[in-house]
């Protein structure tokens, strides 16, 4: 196994390869129906990305709609908490949970809708975990007067209501999911069957880097605005690259955004920070790259929770959006490659971490991205003084505050 | 020619069971009779018990689906049937097992149906290897369309075991010609554009798809996905195709009857299906 990537293997033009791998991990694991559908949308991308008229109408919805460029923001007060005896890094957010809708989802929602018109279909499918893909979805949706259906495990569908109420305020039909563990891992293998059923009249929005390609390419590139913007933002608030970067990563769409840009400057390190549950060790979490081995899930050959016989394992997380026993393949090739590091954090530090940065910087964070903020508990001590940490702040925690109210006995 | 060339050359005439198997179908002017039931639903006891009564009822080709807990293919009747059979404890290696012990008494080819991440996990050759010990015949894997399927295709061949693969309705015209080239056995045609499960109709279309295989291909084609009764069966009887592969309506029978009755559910209805095969 490759420790240290060569430079070739870094140049953003070569991943994925023409057939759609990132190294060993990608490829394209679907029913044969899907496949002339996956490859209308790998041309409708290619010829989107060249046409002015496109990429102009997107950027000019971007800001108009979503409400981009989202700030950096200098954590202060969180950066002084986690100050030394020698001083300590400083901590910028980007702050994703500001777009419409308040999360990173919209980025690729509204491009791939763009996309969908484009090729001539009206109808929209979605899975979605914590909702906000769903209900990023569901928004373009009612934007461009698109049918719209979301499926959404039904166990997920209790924890998130106020998102699914959201979703149906907005037109969507929202699909309850009973299959399997009824979370996102079943929502998505429930919205592939609709797909390959309805594959001619239907777009598929896949919310996450994951999937057959051109998924992991398409999302990752709509998403890519965040890092572009980050490195800008960088520039002109310390006059340089950042140090470090630091995301959540369920399927990794947010971290892959935020990292993208950055990926050939190796004097960057990237860490992704998954969900680790009740603990790595039991069996109640979602810790893939951690604790994954490689595999098949939703069209893609990644790294996958499973057990002996290749039967895939129940995830566990508090957030519902980290809650999948697989990863986006590009994760799985720069854990491979060593070019970014992944780590895990538990429900009780991501909880604990999403009280803090409430707390500190009047900012609830979701619980997702809670994981990310969580990881500065064990970052910071490590960190020479100077160093610039920009985290990516991907949603707002509105949904999550029964979870967590509950979770901290706030109600009765 | 080398000794090595020689054993390759004579084995690429010898024709597979698979191959065998239709040549005499085609010869009797019927058309394949291929039931499809899950190892391990409800446990593979019975799964044993009702593979020999559908040999005895005149089935000519069993397709066996080894269960697999996120079946992306699959409509809900073959998805529950997975589960029943994960929860009675079937893995991939069991139901290998269970076919050994049937080898003697089971003679007409079986093919396994089983996604790629079981497949991959029990590693390509491993599991070829055993698959072909235990007596199959050939793999339908519906998750792995031509592009991945060339490294287990040559793996497959080692172990003499046909690597199938699937051509659907929305497949373009060069493709299904490449595909329906690589297939080996027969060429599985996807009857409609969905998942596994009955439907009350066939699709017109599927008569216009095979007559369109027909002139490009050779190899037997083999309809399956929503073939509910005896009347579809005649009806792609009717359109020109070698085989009849019939899921969905078999595991509901099956899942749908007491434990003591699902061998005899399965005979009853194998029966009548031979009847509109031939």
């Amino acid at each position: 196994m490759p420790s240290q990537p060569k430079d070739h293997d870094l140049v953003i033009s070569a991943r994925p390869s023409s057939i759609g791998r990132f190294g060993r991990y990608g490829g394209q694991y679907v029913p044969e129906t899907l496949i002339p559908a996956l490859t209308e949308l790998d041309n409708a991308a290619k010829l989107a990305w060249q046409d002015k008229s496109f990429t102009q109408e997107l950027t000019h919805l971007l800001k108009t709609y979503v409400g981009r460029e989202t700030p950096l923001y200098e954590a202060k007060r969180l950066s002084e908490h986690y100050q030394g005896k020698n001083g300590g890094p400083r901590i910028w957010l980007k702050r994703e949970d500001l777009n419409h809708t308040g999360a990173h989802k919209i980025n690729n929602a509204l491009g791939q809708a763009l996309l969908a018109m484009r090729m001539g279909k009206k109808r929209i499918i979605a899975e979605t975990g914590a909702g906000q893909h769903g209900v990023a979805t569901a928004t373009v949706c009612a934007r461009f007067g698109l049918a719209c259906v979301i499926y959404m495990g039904k166990e997920d569908m209790k924890r998130q209501a106020l998102n699914v109420f959201r979703m149906k305020l907005l037109g969507a039909k929202v699909h309850p999911v009973t299959a399997g563990t009824a979370t996102l891992k079943d929502a998505t293998s429930e919205a592939i069957r609709d797909w390959v059923t309805n594959v001619e009249s239907t777009h598929y929005i896949l919310g996450s880097v994951a999937g057959p390609h051109p998924y992991p390419m398409l999302v990752r590139d709509f998403h890519a605005v965040i890092g572009e913007e980050a490195k800008e933002q960088c520039k002109k608030a310390f006059g340089r690259s950042p140090d470090v970067l630091l995301a959540c990563v369920g399927g990794g769409s947010n971290a892959m955004g935020l990292f993208h840009p950055f990926v050939e400057d190796r004097s960057v390190r990237m860490i992704g920070v998954e969900a680790a549950g009740e603990g790595v060790n039991t069996n109640r979490h979602a810790a893939t790259i951690t604790e994954g081995r490689i595999g098949v899930l939703h069209g893609a050959m990644s790294l996958l929770l499973q057990d002996a016989n290749g039967q895939v394992k129940e995830a566990h997380s508090i957030s519902a959006g980290l809650d999948y026993p697989g990863v986006g393949p590009e994760h799985s090739y720069f854990n491979e490659i060593g070019r970014a590091e992944y780590v895990a954090i538990t429900d009780q530090e991501a909880l604990t971490a999403l009280q803090l940065v409430s707390e500190k910087e009047g900012i609830i964070p979701a619980l997702e991205t809670a994981h990310a903020f969580a990881f500065l508990e064990k970052l910071c001590p490590e960190l020479a003084k100077g160093t610039e940490i920009v985290i990516n702040c991907s949603g707002r925690g509105d949904k999550d505050v029964n979870t967590v109210a509950k979770q901290l006995k706030y109600m009765d | 020619m080398n000794f090595k060339q020689e054993i390759l050359s004579s084995d690429s005439i010898q024709p597979s069971k698979l191959e065998t198997c239709f040549a005499r179908i085609k010869k009797e002017e019927k058309i394949a009779l291929m039931p499809f039931i899950m190892a391990g639903d409800p446990d593979l006891n019975t799964s044993a018990q009702i593979l020999l009564r559908l040999q005895a009822e005149g089935a000519d080709i069993i397709e066996l689906g080894i269960p697999y807990s996120d079946p992306l293919a699959d409509g809900p009747i073959i998805q529950l049937a997975a589960s029943r059979a994960l929860s009675s404890g079937t893995s991939p290696k069991a139901v290998l097992e269970m076919l050994f012990n049937l080898k003697e008494k089971l003679t007409i080819p079986v093919v396994l149906f089983t996604y790629s991440n079981p497949l991959l996990n029990c590693g390509m050759e491993n599991f070829c290897c055993q698959a072909a010990k235990a007596g199959a015949s050939g793999l339908v894997v519906p998750d792995l369309p031509l592009e991945e399927a060339e490294k287990l295709s040559s793996i497959a061949a080692e172990s003499k075991l046909d690597l199938v693969l699937l051509v659907a309705p929305t497949t373009p015209l060069e493709r299904m010609k490449k595909i329906c080239s690589r297939s080996k056995g027969f060429t599985y045609l996807v009857s409609v554009t969905g998942v596994t499960g009955e439907r009350s109709n066939l699709e017109d279309r599927v008569n216009f798809l095979v007559q369109k295989i027909k002139q490009f291909s050779s190899n037997p084609i083999a309809v399956g996905f929503g073939i509910s009764d005896a009347k579809h069966v005649s009806q792609v009887r009717e359109w020109g195709a070698d085989g009849a592969i019939v899921g969905s309506a078999l595991v509901k029978r099956i899942s749908n009857a007491s434990d003591k009755k699902a061998v005899d559910e399965a005979g009853d209805f194998c029966r009548e299906l031979r009847k509109a095969a031939g």
